[in-house]
This record gives C-alpha cells, structure tokens and sequence, in this order.
C-alpha cells in the first residue's frame, strides 16, 4: 500500500466519521470487536492459554461514558455438540449410571467476560432472555416429551459438571476499558479446550439496557504433530493401531538393550 | 512439564507419566506381569477416559512384555509351542472383547464393567496367591519342600482328550484347557486393558501345573500378542489409542522393568507371590471403594448420544 494510498484511506474515513457525526448526532452506539488472530494453534506444549479480543465502541455519549454507563459482556462460546448426562444411583450397594438424558446443540465450552459484577450491569431477567451467562444457556433434550422436572435436574448438573472442569466460566472484571471507546476483553482457554469453531460475541449495555451486539468466528485446532497424530489416528487407524504396537515393540527391545542388568 | 495428548486431548503432566511408567515397570519386571492391571487403574485415577486407558494401557504391556519376554528366551525359560496354543486362543478371545467393549461403552455402562472385572479378578486372584504363598513360606520355615509341582498329582484337567506334549514344560495336556485358558484371557485383555498375566501366572502354575521357571517367560510371550492384538483392534474400531500417552508409559516402564528384574531374581518365589499378591488385593480394594463410596458427583456427561 502506497502512502499516498494510506492517506486516501485515512481521508475516506475522517469524512465519514464526520459527516455521521454532523448530520446524526444521536445515533446510537455501536460494537465491534476484532480478533489479534482467527485461528488458535495447539501444540505440543499447550496447557491452556489466555485469549485477548479487542473492541471499539462507536457514538459513545461522553456524559455516559465518564459515569461509568456503558458495560460490555464478552462471551466466547465453544462448538456445540450432542452431550448425554448419565446419573448414578445406588443399585445393591454400589454406584451404577442407571439415568440419562440427552441435550442437542450443547456448547462444548462457554467462557464469560464482563466489566463488573453480572448483578451490577442489568437485572437478571435480561441474561436470562439473552442466555448470557453460563446459568443462562439453553438447553434442550433430544426427546421433547422429557418432563421439566427432569429436564431442570439434568441440565442443572450439565452446567454443574462443565463448571467443574473449568469449561463453564465466568470473569468479572475481564473485560476493561482501554480509553472511551475501546476496550479489551481476556478469556481463558482451559488445557481441555474443546476443538473445532468457536464464537466470540460481545454485547453492550447502556445504563443497564441492552443495546447492540456482534460476533465474530475463531478457530481453535490442533497444530503440528498433534493434529498429524490425531488425523492419522482417524483416518488410517488400521496402519496407526500397527505402528503404535511396533513403536512398543521397538521400545521395549531398545530399553532392554539400554537398561539390561544381565 | 505439560504435554498435550493429542487422542485424550488435554494436556498433562509429562514427569507424573514417566514416573508412574517407571513404578508400574519395576513392579512389573520385579512380578514377571505386564503391569497392565496396574497402570490402567492409574490412568483412570489421573483423569484419563477409562476407554483411551483400557487401550492405551494395552499398547504399553506390548512394550513392557516384549522387554521381558526377550530376556526369558534368552535364558530359554520360554515354551514357544505352549505361549503360541494360548496365543490361539487369547487372539479369539480378544477379537470377542473388542465388540463387547464397544457395546458396552454405547450403553454407557464400561466404566462399571471395567470396574467390576477388576474389582472380582484381583480380589479373587490375589486372594488365592495370598494364601497359597503365605502357606507356601510357612512350609519352607518349618523345612518342607516349597515345590508346587508334586509328580503324579493329577487333576480334572489332565483327563480331558486331544492331548499334546510340551517339552520345555516337560508336560503332556489337553490343548482344550490351553486353548480355553487363552480366550479367557484375551477376552480380559481387550476389556480390561490388561496382559492378563496377573491371571495367566497362577492359572498355567496351579491349573495346568506348569513349572514355575517357564511360566512368567510363556506367559509374557503369549501377552505380547494379545496386547499388540488388542491395541491394533481398539485402535482401528474405537480411535482410543493414545501414542503420545503410550510412549511417555513405555519409555518409563521398560526403564523399571530391567531394575526390577534384577531385583525379582534375589527373592524366592514364594515371597514374590505373596508380594504380588498383596498389591493385586490393595489394587482391587482400591476400586472396590470407589464402586460402593458414594461419588463426589453422581451426574457424569459423555460426548455424544449415548442411551
């Protein structure tokens, strides 16, 4: 790109800003967020990581902004896939998975970032109808004549069990304003980070109302010789399952020549 | 020192898997076993999915077996004909467990199966070596012989037909108990990701009467195979062969074995197998817990749609 090319760009951009803000002084705000990469790599080394997304509000009303009026809940939400949760009751004294139930379009991961504590930025009733926070994601059973008592036992435990291992989350004070009108959100990626497409979204209050969101796609994949692994595990499992045997075969014959006391 | 399992697909510590390699290892080369029924239940306890653990773990005994089968066929304390019959039957019996695996695992009851193969197997076995061995040292303090092999002691087993005669042994059996005994056995091992040995040892010494001497080297030659069997099988039907996971097992397993080889070679074996059999019992108590304590949660979720 030429400098000369630049400046046009940079013109362009100045000219719309101000004509927006000349003949529209009241639009309403606007969020965008934008991601430092599309694609998260998992090596070798992986043990979870932090997950930075910048954002930038846009007609951000002055007065509002310097009492602290705007809140911003970033949400970064794995793959959703089909999850059964099994029960385990006593059966002659032992412990056995006796009940299940089945949910379709599950999030394998649901991280959440917020300015400051949930109750502080709007009422609850408003996550509720925007299944906002863990708590909130709705969850629906494969077979719909399930009865909700059952439904609410089941899917209370779900959010229960994602929550032990670490992949129900919830930050306050991950998200932070850098100036005015940007601001930047830090999500954790946990070591047993589902893979596949996952999506950022992040929505904006305004004194406690609900005023726009936006979203954006980020890959996370195994990189490297994990994903060569992985792959070849899957699609030639035969020759994998034969080269893993053979590997111990090897092994074994190299750490009797190495170790041998005899 | 992390390390991502690229099959498990969540990150673990290395140092904690070679050393839990390197324990399982000694103990295995000290036993003459696989160590399979050691280092599966372990995997479980440290997080890993029962199904990548039953696999995986049968990937590492191929290693560990091999290291110490190679050393028995060197000392020639290895019967080739008999370790090849059970070997016949332990590739029927694993390629049967494979499918029930499978099955049992839609159903979402493996864990428990798993569970419970343990539980009754170690309990039983090493019940039955506790008391055999501490009876065993008893005679031997008070002087007698410590033989298990009395000529002319004859059971069931050496009456039924088609018999064939096995000269490292020095035995001439029916191949019906040696074909049975090998199914069992790898039907065990595709289920429960083990070798076996810890069930072949006594069954080839108290059933078949086969001498002590050739029965670890025989045992871990016919284990080789099933485990390689199984892996290969698990590998290609369930995708639950974790290498990565494998190999950090292996390389501190045949580590341990050969120290504890060495040191297996300095105790009698009546002490060996009391030893054994005080760990197989610990193992099996373990386990035993687990099943009857009620757990820290009783909702579990799995991938996919099980019933």
């Amino acid at each position: 790109m030429t400098a000369a090319h630049v400046l046009a760009c940079l013109a362009l951009f100045m000219l719309a800003f101000v004509v927006r803000g000349h003949t529209q002084p009241m639009l309403s705000e606007d969020i965008e967020i934008g991601l430092s990469t599309d694609t998260v790599s998992i090596t070798s080394d992986f043990s979870g990581a932090n997950l930075t997304i910048f954002g930038a509000l846009d007609n951000v009303d002055p007065l509002i902004s310097s009492q602290g009026g705007y809140d911003i809940v970033v949400i970064l939400e794995g793959p959703r896939q089909t999850l059964t949760v099994r029960k385990k009751t006593r059966v002659l004294g032992m412990w056995i998975n006796t009940q299940s139930m089945i949910f379709r379009d599950v999030p394998a991961s649901y991280s959440v970032a917020m300015t400051r504590p949930p109750q502080d930025i709007t009422e609850i009733s408003s996550y509720e109808t925007l299944a906002l926070r863990p708590r909130d994601v709705r969850l629906r059973p494969l077979d719909p004549s399930e009865t909700s008592a059952r439904i609410q036992e089941f899917s209370t435990a779900l959010r229960a069990r994602k929550e032990a291992s670490g992949l129900y989350v919830e930050r306050v004070g991950g998200v932070e304003f850098l100036s005015r009108s940007l601001f930047r959100a830090t999500l954790r990626l946990a070591p047993n980070v589902p893979v596949g497409t996952h999506r950022a979204r992040a929505f904006l209050f305004r004194k406690g109302v609900f005023v726009q969101d936006t979203s954006a796609p980020l890959s996370i994949r195994k990189a490297g010789f994990e994903q060569r692994v992985f792959a070849f595990a899957y699609q030639q499992s035969f020759i994998y399952g034969v080269l893993s045997a053979l590997l111990a075969v090897v092994t074994g014959w190299a750490g009797r020549m190495i170790f041998r006391k005899d | 020192m992390g390390i991502y399992l690229p099959i498990a697909e969540m990150s673990v510590n290395m140092v904690i898997l070679l050393a839990m390699g390197g324990a399982v290892g000694f103990l295995s080369g000290l036993f003459g076993v696989g160590g399979g029924f050691l280092i599966t239940p372990l995997l479980i306890f440290y997080n890993i999915p029962p199904a990548i653990a039953v696999a995986t773990g049968a990937n590492q005994v191929v290693a560990s077996s091999f290291s110490g089968a190679l050393a028995h066929f060197k000392r020639g304390t290895l019967d080739l004909k008999l370790g090849t019959m059970l070997l016949a039957g332990g590739i029927v019996g694993a390629s049967g467990g494979i499918y029930i695996f499978a099955y049992l695992r839609r159903l979402g009851q493996l864990d428990l199966i798993i569970s419970l193969l343990y539980v009754a197997f170690l309990g039983s076995v090493g019940g039955l070596m506790l008391v055999e061995s501490v009876n065993a040292i008893r005679r031997s303090r008070s002087g007698g012989s410590t033989s298990l092999r009395r000529p002319g002691q004859h059971n069931w087993i050496h009456r039924l037909p088609l018999k064939m005669r096995f000269r490292t042994s020095k035995l001439f059996v029916s191949v019906i108990p040696v074909l049975g005994l090998g199914a069992i056995i790898g039907l065990l091992a595709s289920i429960m990701g083990v070798g076996g040995g810890f069930i072949m040892v006594p069954a080839l010494i108290y059933l078949l009467k086969v001498p002590t001497n050739v029965v670890i080297g025989t045992s871990l030659f016919q284990i080789i195979f099933v485990a390689a069997f199984t892996t290969v099988v698990h590998a290609t039907a369930n995708h639950t062969v974790d290498v990565v996971l494998a190999f950090l097992l292996m390389v501190g397993g045949v580590a341990g074995a050969q120290y504890g080889a060495q040191i297996g070679q300095r105790l009698r074996g009546e002490q060996l197998r009391a030893l054994l059999a005080a760990l197989v019992i610990a193992v099996a108590l373990r386990l035993a817990f687990e099943l009857f304590v009620r757990p820290q949660s009783v909702y579990s979720l799995a991938t996919g749609a099980g019933a």
